[in-house]
């Protein structure tokens, strides 16, 4: 009220506004926004943009991609490690559609990114102009949000809208496109305010103290509670909180790919993987519980298998800042919606103190099965051929679990998910519900932008490296230290091992030649090396770790290894085969 | 693989909306997607200046068309969404009927027709007459049986407009949303306000 008289007596003090271009109040708003890196392309549209960042570069890292898709994948990355906003320029036309995939897989696995392509001068709109496409239309089922800007004057409001819009809530990736006249046009630029409000958007509902009680009370009656927890603890950042309440139930915990690194891999309540590749026990025993808690996660068909026999004798509590996530595949008795990082000290607080031993053993037994079955073998073989699985043990035992472990898509990627050991969070980067091949490589440039002091080690097939191995270039000119494996099957061996087992060994199309990648990286000025034989294994790993900069380690391992435990699609998890 | 369908009937999704381009697409991908077709759609003004308002109608299963309004109003510029059955609303298609007027002037009992089914004349030219009426499917379905035999030349029906019979209105709730910490029934779909109903223990 005050504030009101006030106004009446004295006019409020005009506004101080400098003219400045659009493509000033851009770069303004990311610096606003704290903004450090860009991954970005230029080209005729976005040319204004990339003028203005002629001068700028004192203030923002702009990093040149080799292709726009790879700017995107970087942005994951660096998302991922940095739990900030990715940000990735793009010009109109080929440069806007070469995101549609990163876009994808962003909007898939929640990855917050801000994408700004350039667009044609307004009045050209809708006329086949040069390099013209209609990019809204195109991304609008891949985005949380976009907008078209056709008016400088919009920017700064805009571009508050797309960085609060990325990362509340369910986070997501927003496209701006800006027409060519937006970007060159003065205006008076009023200054940056951040958007913490848009009347229409409820990033995060309210928690309702009541469903809390009911689900504390179903977890303190359980007899065989079972936590599923997802990339909702990351993003939340509730590691600390999620800890506390896993601590104190007592309950075994069992991650999706996303949500691996939440909690440290060796805890002793952490029993595994789950999924189609994931671990036995946690699979088992998904249709034994008596209680299911599931914590951040969207019950992907990849985790659940075949839904009419999935846990239907538990009762459900789904903890979830996304409404929609609630009932969307797995009917939930008892529905969490909030933040989990407000949601789990709550229960934390409701739940009792337990140890579920016998349960947990029950877990540990599994584990013992698998150890015989599988991953003995897989992590310790005496003869033969190298596998994947000591691969990633050996990459263990000198990391110690703290490196940031970038995958790409195949069974390099569920055997380095499975074996990796992650002493931190946001160490697991990997495109999980896309299953993008060629993700690997420019995500592991963003994760290292995002973590500068982190060790990045990328894992990467023969197959998928082929996707975007253009991104050695951008590793060249930058400079940025990565870590390459390519655990070379010479096959795309997720296929093989599918048209092994399901196709009667019919290996239609998947037998892939690769190019010399020492001599490819070489061309890149990246050292490398090729090796085929156990003993020379751990040298390798430690010279690829101890260079000064990026390496690129190719590992020749078995051909035909088939990745066990496996749910065959359309099966319920109960009736997973360990071989 | 379920041996019994769930039972498929016609809904009316109402959404009310920012007045944004590009919104009209977002909201149909949402069933373009799953496959679902529109059976009608409409879009108007709202009791309340700048807030649109989406009339659709879609024919499913409510298990359906709850994923699908979580789906909507988890858009950006969706502020709220609704679905009801054909009971719980009041609603309403208009048509326009054109057909020859030599002919309508010749059979008298066209008119009387017409006025027993509540049409009445829009236009009337030495070439041709333009009818409406207004009202539910069967009554404009109806009309057209009665008026083919006297050629009908033109036939269009307008998407359904439908009111919420037990609602009032939006603007309470609108003041909610420009609130920074509004109340529990605008922040999270009423479906869970209607807690034990939906969700049983
Ligand atoms: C862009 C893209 N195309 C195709 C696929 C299908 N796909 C999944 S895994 C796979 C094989 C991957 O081969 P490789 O990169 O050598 O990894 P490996 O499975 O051998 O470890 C293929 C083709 C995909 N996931 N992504
Ligand atoms: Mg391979």
């Amino acid at each position: 009220m005050e504030v009101a008289q006030q106004e009446i007596l004295t006019p409020a003090p005009a506004k101080e506004t400098t003219r400045v271009s659009g493509s000033v109040a851009l770069l303004e708003a990311l610096i606003a926004e704290g903004v450090d890196t860009i991954f970005g392309y230029p080209g005729g549209a976005i040319m204004p943009i990339y003028d203005a960042l002629y001068d700028y570069n004192d203030k923002l890292n702009h990093v040149l991609v080799r292709h726009e898709q790879g700017g995107t994948h970087a942005g994951q990355g660096y998302a991922r490690t940095s739990g900030k906003v990715g940000v990735v320029f793009a010009t109109s036309g080929p440069g806007a559609t070469n995101l549609v995939t990163g876009l994808a897989d962003a909007q898939i696995d929640s990855t917050p990114l801000v994408c700004i392509t350039g667009q044609v001068f307004a009045h050209l709109l809708g006329t086949d102009a040069f390099q013209e496409t209609d990019v809204i239309n195109i991304t609008t089922p891949v985005t949380k949000w976009n907008y078209q800007v056709t008016d400088a004057n919009e920017i700064p409001e805009v571009i508050a809208k797309a960085f609060y819009i990325a990362k509340s809530g369910r986070p997501g990736p927003v496209l701006i496109d800006i027409t060519k006249n937006a970007q060159i046009q003065l205006f008076d630029y009023e200054g940056y305010t951040k958007c913490d409000h848009i009347r229409s958007y409820r990033p995060t509902p309210i928690v309702r103290p009541q469903y809390v009680e009911q689900a504390a009370a179903l977890i303190n009656q359980a007899k065989k509670p079972f936590i599923l927890f997802g990339q909702g603890v990351l993003l939340g950042s509730a590691e600390q909180e999620f800890k506390a309440f896993v601590e104190k139930s007592g309950i075994p915990a069992a991650w999706t790919i996303l949500g691996a690194g939440a909690i440290p891999t060796d805890h002793p309540l952490n029993v595994g993987m789950l999924g189609m590749h994931g671990n036995y026990g946690p699979n088992v025993l998904t249709n034994e519980c008596d209680v299911l808690i599931a914590i951040g996660m969207r019950f992907d068909d990849r985790v659940t298998g075949r839904l009419d026999k999935y846990a239907k004798q538990a009762k459900v509590i789904h903890l979830d800042i996304d409404p929609a996530e609630i009932d969307k595949n797995v009917k939930t008795t008892v529905p969490v919606w909030g933040d989990c990082k407000e949601t789990l000290p709550l229960l934390t607080a409701l739940v009792e103190e337990k140890q579920h031993t016998d349960w947990v053993k029950l877990f540990n037994e599994y584990t013992q099965k698998e150890v015989e079955a599988v991953i003995h073998k897989e992590l310790n073989p005496s003869d033969g051929e190298m596998t994947m699985g000591e691969v990633i043990k050996q990459l263990n035992d000198l990391t110690k679990g703290e490196a940031v472990i970038v995958t790409d898509v195949g069974q390099h990627q569920m055997v380095a998910c499975r074996y990796a050991q992650f002493n931190k969070t946001r160490s697991n980067v990997t495109s999980g519900g896309l299953g993008t091949m060629g993700f690997a490589l420019p995500a592991a440039i963003g994760a290292k932008y995002g973590a500068q002091d982190r060790t990045v080690v990328a894992i990467i097939g023969d197959g998928g490296f082929q996707m975007t191995c253009q991104e050695l270039g951008t590793i060249m000119q930058s400079g940025v230290d990565v870590k390459i494996i390519i655990l070379n099957n010479r096959f795309l061996g997720m296929v093989r091992q599918w048209q092994e087992l399901f196709n009667e060994r019919r290996y239609s199309f998947v037998d892939i030649q690769s190019p010399d990648f020492v001599a490819l990286a070489a061309a890149y000025r990246i050292p490398g090396k090729c090796i085929s034989e156990r003993d020379e294994l751990q040298g390798a790993l430690k010279e690829m770790l101890d260079n000064k900069g990026s390496f690129l380690l190719e590992v020749m391992v078995t051909k035909e290894n088939n990745v066990f435990p496996m749910v065959p699609q359309g099966c319920s998890v109960s009736e997973i085969r360990l071989k | 693989m379920s041996n019994q369908e769930p039972i498929q009937q016609e809904f009316n999704i109402t959404i009310y909306t920012e007045n944004q381009v590009g919104l009209l697409n977002r909201i149909a991908i949402i069933f373009t997607r799953r496959k679902i077709n529109i059976d009608s759609l409409n879009t108007s003004p709202s009791e309340i200046e700048s807030i649109h308002r989406f009339n659709i109608v879609i024919t499913e299963s409510e298990d359906v068309v709850r994923k699908l309004t979580r789906q909507i109003e988890k858009q950006v510029e969706v502020l709220k969404v609704y679905y009801h059955t054909n009971e719980d609303v009041i609603w309403q298609e208009l048509a326009l009927y054109k057909v020859s007027t030599d002919v309508i002037a010749e059979k008298v009992s066209v008119e009387r027709l017409l006025r027993e089914n509540g049409a009445r004349a829009v236009v009337i030219r030495k070439d041709y007459t333009v009818f409406e009426t207004t009202g539910h499917r069967e009554e404009t379905d109806n009309l057209i049986n009665i008026l083919q035999p006297y050629g009908l030349i033109e036939f269009v029906r307008s998407a359904r407009v439908a009111i919420i019979k037990d609602s009032e209105g939006f603007n309470a709730k609108l003041r909610e949303f420009e609130r920074l910490e509004p109340g529990e029934e605008v922040i999270e779909n009423e479906y869970l306000n209607k807690g034990a109903k939906v969700f049983t223990m």
